[in-house]
């Protein structure tokens, strides 16, 4: 995120923190892009985000570990078996006590099943990997799951949506609830629907997953942004998920 | 190899101007961006790509460290014979990848 300008800061900071977004005015940020980003993303073979769906498939289909299993060994056909599986993630994990997101299924998946290490935060495998199994979700809603736990963490989640953080001061929700559609130095402030993930940004001139983005967001307001994986940001993915529930899952998305 | 998306219509009617759409991965590594340890990363950009229809080159382009990561590329070409149209991209530390594709021309 580039810097705000110091007039748009000075109305953030003056806005009092309230209202969420009006179930009628909440839409995909796809939306707010413009005409020539939201082509990229809707033409398959101008989306550089299907590189890594592609890249993805090959990763799913070869074998590793020392068994020399691969995806498709155990998942088979991830057109059937991988279909709304990204719509309902994180997802309690009853054998770890923990909620986890779909790249730590993954990692899961290698660790558990595989024996293998997990492949590192952001590579390209990890990237390559969560974006195919998530396009198996394309156009579906998302569909948080009911567990109490899950609850539980979405709940942690929405309270560090509306804690002021860093040193600007400033919460999520006061950009992302009450000035959504305005803008900050020139950029649409979005809804903040995780809906895309994970999306190639132009920004970044690469594919990244929604971590990187919150920690794109956290270090904007001058925050510590919580290491990958931290417990914190999967809370705060279980409530954006659930603050975008029932909006179809564009994986990969384009964003600016 | 890198990844490569095409998109070339399979068949077209003689004389039919023929839109040819191209990504590839390529991180496009400009040579001005300082790496972590503030030493600058050297350069690794692909520099020309050329298209041939039956062997005779129909477009070609010089890229430089000013084009985006992963590269799209948007031409047109008349549809002249049925026969192979061949991709090349070529660039810095010996990169060349060459994809091809068929048309059907009546
Ligand atoms: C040896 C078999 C095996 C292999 C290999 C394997 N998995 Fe799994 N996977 C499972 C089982 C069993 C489950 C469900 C239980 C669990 O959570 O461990 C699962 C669960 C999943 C889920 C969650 C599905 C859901 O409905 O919530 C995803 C996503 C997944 N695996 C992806 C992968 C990926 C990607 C790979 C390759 C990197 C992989 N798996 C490799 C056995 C395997
Ligand atoms: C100062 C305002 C501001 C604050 C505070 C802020 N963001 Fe953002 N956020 C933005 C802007 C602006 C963008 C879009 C950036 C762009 O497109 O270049 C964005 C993008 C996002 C996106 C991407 C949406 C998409 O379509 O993929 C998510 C998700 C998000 N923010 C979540 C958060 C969370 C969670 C927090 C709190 C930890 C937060 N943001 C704090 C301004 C803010």
């Amino acid at each position: 995120m580039r810097l705000p300008g110091a007039a748009a800061l000075t109305l953030l900071l003056a806005s009092p923190l309230g209202a969420e977004i009006r179930p009628d005015e909440r839409r995909s940020d796809f939306h707010q892009m413009s005409p020539e980003t939201r082509a990229m993303q809707t033409d398959d073979t101008a989306n550089p985000g299907m590189l890594a769906v592609l890249d993805g498939e090959a990763l799913w289909r070869a074998k590793a570990g020392p068994a020399g299993r691969s995806c498709a060994d155990c998942h088979g056909d991830a057109r059937i078996t991988m279909r709304g599986v990204a719509a309902r993630y994180p997802a309690w994990n009853a054998a770890r006590g923990t909620p986890v997101g779909l790249a730590g299924q993954i990692d899961i998946c290698r660790a558990d099943r595989q024996g293998i290490s997990a492949w590192p935060a952001e590579s390209r495998e990890r990237l390559a990997v969560t974006a195919y199994v998530a396009h198996q979700s394309r156009g579906m809603p998302i569909s948080p799951p009911g567990d109490p736990e899950m609850a539980a963490a979405r709940e942690r989640g929405g309270r560090l949506f509306t804690a002021r953080m860093g040193q600007l001061d400033l919460a999520c929700a006061a950009c992302h609830d009450d000035n959504w559609g305005k803008r900050l130095g020139g950029t649409p402030i979005p809804q903040a629907h995780p809906v895309g993930y994970p999306i190639y940004r132009l920004e970044w001139q690469a594919v990244g997953s929604l971590q990187r983005r919150l920690r794109n967001c956290l270090s904007g307001v001058r925050a510590e942004p919580f290491p990958y994986d931290a417990p914190e940001l999967i809370e705060l993915e279980a409530f954006l998920m659930q603050r975008a529930a029932g909006l179809p899952i564009e994986t990969p998305a384009v964003r600016p | 190899m890198a990844r490569a998306l095409v998109n070339i219509p399979k068949t077209a009617r003689r004389g039919d101007v023929i839109e040819i759409r191209t990504l590839i991965s390529h991180e496009m590594e400009t040579g001005y961006r300082p790496g972590p340890n503030g030493v600058l990363l050297p350069r690794d950009i692909i520099t020309r790509f050329t298209c041939t229809y039956n062997g005779v080159e129909v477009f070609s382009a010089e890229l430089f460290p000013a084009m985006s990561a992963n590269p799209y590329l948007v031409f047109t070409t008349v549809a002249s014979e049925s026969g192979t149209i061949a991709l090349t991209w070529t660039g810095d530390n010996g990169f060349s990848q060459t994809e091809t594709a068929t048309i059907e021309v009546a």
